[in-house]
């Protein structure tokens, strides 16, 4: 048990490094020069040969490497290279909280909605409400999120007036303000995230429904719903929970569209500005965080395999 | 004749199970089906998968049902149950009785409210039945709980005490393991406590034994007997093996493509079959005084495909007595039909088999099947 989370840690590690590295020589591999971020228009070359050498350009990759890695290692990600050159750290930190709260929110009620829409599919499949679901989650993956975001925010902001449209609340300042405006952001994830869940889950279901354990279970006089929850949910959750934490790690780094369209200051927005303004160091730390969050999540989901299967559990985890 | 012969001599030694029937004049049944009917609605067509099916069975009897794969035994026993009822799959037609109460009629709560308390069902695979992601301790007590109405700790303490009773060792160290870490063997005496969970008034097992090892099927037959002793109940024993049937059940019902084709006192059927496929099916059976590589009798061909069964006897295709009315006209079950066949199989065939079959006085013994050119007794079989 200790060796294979050491492994599964020493998994983890190496992920990151290859992701670190990759980051890093963005710098190298991206056209931009961060210099030229800096100064601007209008300099000389003394200048900018002075300021290469200040920022440690001209030193070798693994030396830039190292001691780039070396302050991460401790938490300091640099300082932006846009006035007012604000700590990256600091603004990673006041982003992440946004994107993973609608994030979270967006695939909880994704879930609430999907599981017992994809029993009732599986239940009765290929009956009325089965193929009215079909139909639909296939209807809803066909269109696209912005496409979904214009429409929430015509219907539930500027026609019924229930929810803000943009301007984002703090979830410390005020915790009914922050699930206000959280709201249509987290329900434009959800409808795709809905979508997609509930038929991967109906498949799952369906394949569980035909075991004979099932069979045994109704022989026992269980309830159709208990059987559903008690036998054949967590059987069949494994293509849900997998698909669950990819989604989780994708949303909290690339929900840029969503974020663009309620203005939310998340990870997406701040990595696509920063990038288009060639501020490196910015780039840099918030793709080395979201690339942290991607493995923590998929690790939480190994290890969550072992709790839906005990035949797992002794195996291999 | 040989053959015969000898079934005839192993079963007189293997006969155990008559005393536990009790047969009590005055009573219904606690099983009727009448005329049963199970299609099965495929891409290709309807499957019928039974057809026609009638019996009885009394409190405490032992009744087993034999047939190749895919004479529609388990499908048979999953409609008594209920478990397959009219549906968007499949129609079922014909009436299940037991204690009274028309299976098919009640509502789906009420059906599941004799599931939990007066029907109990024993899968063939227990590699399958049970879930492998639940603890043995859950799959006991939750029906306890739900239709027992025992609280989490009375449910415990009653489980603990089924699994004693099937005879698993360190009962309450089980309740907590998974059902991967339990052995074949194990695990089949726990779905035979699972459904013994609410003292049901008939089990039907199903394949029972035939996903385990030799040794452990004898086990299991022996504990389901001793279990019928002590707890009363009436068992259906489905097997497509002879040898599990024979010496434990006090009738046996011989399947054919969905049909009932003989129906006698097992005693007497296994000493003198009348229908052609009851005769080769006791001739296929391997036995231990045979000299070693003898060559096995093996029915011919194979069951007919059940969308579109081949007219008049089902069986004629593979018999060996068959003969141009066999094809022409399906005899019908009973006792002693006339020559030259009956009516054609409507539903008067399953009236009459519910009516000569156990429940009358003196009629445990009388034997039915549906031949035309029955198997001529030799020794004077039956009663």
């Amino acid at each position: 048990m200790a060796w294979s989370v050491l492994k599964r840690l020493a998994e983890i590690a190496a992920v990151l490094f290859v992701v670190s590295v990759g980051t890093f020589a963005l710098v190298d591999l991206t056209p931009g020069d961060p210099a030229i971020t800096v100064l601007g228009e209008g300099h000389t070359a003394e200048e900018y040969a002075a300021l290469r050498d200040e920022m440690g350009l001209n030193d070798p990759f693994l030396v830039r490497y190292g001691s780039w890695l070396g302050s991460a290692l401790h938490g300091d990600l640099g300082t932006s290279l846009i006035p007012p050159n604000s700590d990256v750290t600091e603004r990673i930190a006041a982003a992440l909280p946004v994107s993973a709260e609608v994030a979270v929110l967006g695939l909880a009620m994704a879930l609430v909605v999907s599981i017992p829409l994809a029993m009732w599919s599986a239940y009765h499949a290929d009956g009325r409400v089965d193929r009215i679901v079909g139909a639909g989650t296939f209807g809803i993956l066909s269109v696209p999120s912005f496409l979904a975001g214009l429409l929430i925010i015509m219907v539930f902001s500027n026609q019924l007036g229930w929810f803000p449209r943009a301007e984002w609340v703090r979830l410390g300042e005020s915790l009914g303000d922050n699930l206000h405006h959280a709201f249509l952001p987290a329900l434009t994830i959800a409808l795709a995230e809905t979508a997609m869940f509930t038929r991967i889950l109906r498949g799952d279901l369906i394949t569980t429904l035909q075991e004979d354990f099932i069979l045994a279970a109704r022989a026992k006089g269980m309830s159709p719903v208990r059987v559903l929850f008690s036998d054949a949910l967590r059987p069949s959750s494994f293509s849900l929970i997998t698909l669950l934490g990819i989604s989780l790690g994708r949303l909290i780094g690339s929900t840029v569209i969503v974020e663009y369209l309620f203005a939310l200051p998340g990870m997406g927005t701040l990595i696509i500005g920063s990038a288009d303004k060639g501020d490196f160091p910015m780039v840099q730390g918030a793709v080395l965080v979201v690339a942290l969050i991607y493995v923590l999540a998929n690790a939480l989901i190994d290890l969550s395999y072992g709790y839906l299967d005990p035949r797992i559990r002794r195996a291999h985890v | 004749m040989s053959q015969r012969h000898h079934t005839s001599g192993h079963h007189t030694s293997g006969h155990h199970t008559s005393g536990h029937r009790a047969p009590d004049a005055g009573r219904a049944p606690l099983l009727v089906v009448d005329d049963l009917r199970t299609e099965i609605h495929t891409p290709r067509g309807d499957m019928k998968a039974v057809d026609g099916v009638s019996l009885t069975l009394d409190a405490g009897e032992t009744l087993g049902i034999v047939g190749e794969s895919g004479s529609g035994k388990s499908v048979l026993g999953r409609t008594i149950m209920g478990l397959y009822t009219t549906g968007s799959t499949m129609t079922v037609s014909g009436r299940v009785l037991v204690d009274g109460a028309d299976v098919h009629a009640l509502t789906a709560a009420a059906r599941r409210e004799l599931w939990g308390t007066g029907v109990g069902m024993v899968f063939q695979d227990p590699m399958t039945a049970l879930n492998p992601v639940k603890k043995i301790g859950l799959h006991l007590t939750e029906s306890l709980r739900g239709h027992g109405g025992l609280s989490r700790a009375a449910a415990r303490a009653r489980a603990e005490e089924l699994l004693r009773l099937v005879g698993i060792p360190e009962p309450a160290r089980r309740l907590d393991q998974y059902p991967h870490e339990l052995s074949g063997g194990m695990r089949q005496r726990v779905v035979i406590a699972m459904a013994l969970a609410n003292s049901p008034k008939l089990l039907i097992a199903d394949e029972p034994t035939t996903a385990l090892d030799v040794t452990v099927q004898k086990q299991i037959l022996d504990l389901l007997g001793r279990l019928q002793d002590e707890l009363g109940m009436a068992i259906i024993l489905v097997s497509h093996n002879l040898q599990v049937v024979a010496g434990r059940a006090d009738r046996v019902a011989v399947m054919y493509a969905g049909r009932i084709v003989e129906l006698a006192a097992a005693d007497a059927l296994f000493a003198a079959p009348r229908h052609p496929y009851t005769e080769a099916l006791l001739a296929s059976v391997p036995r231990l005084h045979h000299p070693p590589h003898s060559r096995l009798e093996a029915i011919g061909g194979a069951p007919p495909d059940m969308v579109a069964p081949p007219p008049g006897c089902r069986f004629a295709p593979r018999c060996r007595y068959a003969r141009e009315d066999c094809r022409q006209a399906s005899p019908v079950l009973g006792p002693e039909p006339g020559p030259g066949g009956g009516p054609e199989n409507g539903p008067g065939n399953g009236r009459e088999a519910a009516r000569v079959s156990g429940s009358e006085p003196g009629g445990e013994g009388a034997r039915v099947f549906a031949c035309h050119h029955p198997v001529r007794p030799v020794t004077a079989g039956g009663s």
